[in-house]
């Protein structure tokens, strides 16, 4: 007698679990406000992207061409393939002493995996992903970048 | 009033003034064939456009909706790639069975067609046996499949080929014990019959729970046997690139997939026949004004329009569920579908001796 109640049992439960499974299928079907495809080149202007979507690697600069970057390495150490290269140089203050700061910072967007990695390990907030995405270039040389714009030099107050 | 029956008349009728009997047979049975290769012809483009658009909607997609208005067309533009697409034939490859088995699937769902009535007096052929028939001939699908997978010399065809063995020998079984259910209520293996008898009620209200199980039990079986998912194990793209057509290409693929598509409207037409009333009218009870409203609308809209029904159904658990394991598929049906299949035909002889359905 236990047996049958199981087993009635079990047939009423996979049926009512397919039910469910029928009945969200069925909202998403007769509700197409809920569609959540984009219609990307006709929508260029309108495109919504995810908060989280990742782009590529930039380092914003303020007005006065000043970024945050101290030269420090954590973003090249956390790399996993390589992707950024830092070139520091060593400036002197009036004080006689030597300051690191960099000189370029040079990115690989063709090796990147848009990992986040770098953006987690710098201490001073200076790079960031940006939410660009179209990336295609017909020379390969185009892919690999400088971060910092020329001329530009680090914030006051950013160690 | 125009309906199918009487343009069959009437091209009978004028057939018979020009020519002898003996040409006049010959004569309709081209036009039938025609009138079939054209409903394929017309359901392979409305079912795949109806199924990617019912698939898209359900997972929150947009579907196809460039080609024509609100993409509509865009079967006519699969069709028209498939047709010029090159029909390769591999080198290992039985030839000859290779190339016979889609042709052998497009038989088979040809000859389905015979017994089915698609409005009122419109049938090809109205055997005393039509549901006997439609078991039997369904069941020679297998063999086209078995073909392809085996002469294709692919270790995935030809695992595709065996599962969909093992899965149409144990699906047939409750498929055929839940016909049987309405047969016993009936009293009549003939399609027409069939029909006739729900005039007053179709046979999934007249006949209580137990219709209604049969008729869950049919659906399930049949969705088995056309190899859709959740149980397209014949063809699960996820392990068998594409089962047993992994290798056809061009016109000799689109072959298989319209049999597939022909399928799906075969075994919903049966089932509309057997438990949603065939062609005939939704009627409640004595509400007069409400059934000469429900008369005035063509037979053959009712057919096609519960057809269609059925087979939304069978695509919404496509798009809902997940793929079964084979030991999972078989737990199913031996377990589950045959034990509760043959109760419920043990029930429902009960209830057609005892007349206690309506």
């Amino acid at each position: 007698m236990k047996f049958i109640t199981k087993y009635i049992k079990e047939v009423w439960l996979a049926i009512k679990s397919l039910f469910v499974g029928m009945r969200r299928t069925g909202y998403y079907f007769t509700h197409h406000k809920e569609i959540i495809t984009q219609e990307y080149p006709d929508n260029k202007d309108s495109l919504i992207l995810p908060k989280r979507f990742k782009g590529e690697v930039v380092m914003p600069h303020n007005e006065n061409n000043e970024h945050r970057c101290t030269g420090c390495q954590a973003c090249e150490i956390a790399c996993p393939n390589g992707s950024l290269k830092v070139v520091t140089e060593f400036n002197l203050l009036e004080n006689g002493r030597k300051k690191k700061a960099i000189d370029k910072l040079v990115y690989h967007l063709e090796l990147c995996t848009m990992c986040n990695l770098c953006v987690e390990a710098c201490p001073s907030d200076a790079i960031i992903m940006d939410q660009t995405f179209e990336h295609s270039v017909f020379d390969r040389n185009e892919l690999i970048k400088v971060l910092n714009k020329p001329g530009s030099k680090i914030m006051d107050g950013v160690e | 009033m125009w309906s199918f029956s009487n343009i069959a008349d009437s091209i009978h009728n004028g057939l018979s003034q020009t020519f002898n009997p003996t040409v006049t047979v010959i004569l309709e049975m081209v036009i039938a064939g025609l009138a079939v290769i054209g409903l394929f012809a017309m359901l392979g483009l409305v079912l795949v456009i109806m199924e990617r658009k019912v698939s898209a909607w359900m997972q929150i997609r947009l579907g196809p909706n460039r080609v024509g208005p609100k993409g509509m067309l865009q079967s006519f533009a699969d069709t028209l790639k498939l047709l010029v697409k090159e029909g390769l034939t591999p080198n290992g490859a039985d030839k000859f069975l290779f190339n016979l088995a889609p042709f052998i699937a497009m038989i088979v769902a040809m000859l389905l067609m015979a017994p089915i009535a698609f409005a009122k007096d419109f049938q090809l052929w109205d055997l005393n046996i039509g549901v006997l028939y439609v078991s039997a001939i369904s069941s020679i699908m297998v063999i086209s499949i078995l073909m392809a997978g085996w002469a294709s010399n692919n270790k995935y065809s030809l695992m595709g080929a065996m599962r969909s063995g093992a899965q149409i020998v144990s699906y047939e079984l409750s498929a055929g014990l839940s016909i049987l259910s309405i047969v016993i209520l009936t009293g009549s293996l003939k399609v027409s019959t069939i029909i006739q008898s729900q005039a007053d009620g179709w046979w999934i209200f007249k006949g209580h729970i137990p219709a209604i199980i049969a008729f869950i039990i049919f659906i399930i079986a049949v969705t088995a046997e056309t190899n859709r998912a959740p149980f397209d194990l014949a063809e699960a793209e996820s392990e068998l690139t594409a089962g047993f057509h992994t290798e056809y290409s061009g016109m000799k693929f689109a072959l298989f997939f319209l049999a597939e598509y022909v399928n799906v409207f075969i075994v919903c037409a049966i089932g509309t026949i057997l438990f949603l009333g065939g062609w005939m009218p939704f009627h409640i009870g004595h509400w007069e004004g409400f059934n000469h409203v429900m008369d005035y609308i063509p037979s053959s809209i009712w057919f096609f329009g519960k057809t269609f029904f059925l087979i939304f159904i069978i695509m919404w658990f496509r798009w809902t569920f997940p793929r079964l394991r084979i030991d999972q598929l078989l737990n199913l049906e031996w377990k589950y579908l045959l034990p509760i299949s043959m109760i419920n035909v043990l029930v429902i002889t009960a209830m057609a001796i005892l007349k206690w359905h309506f």
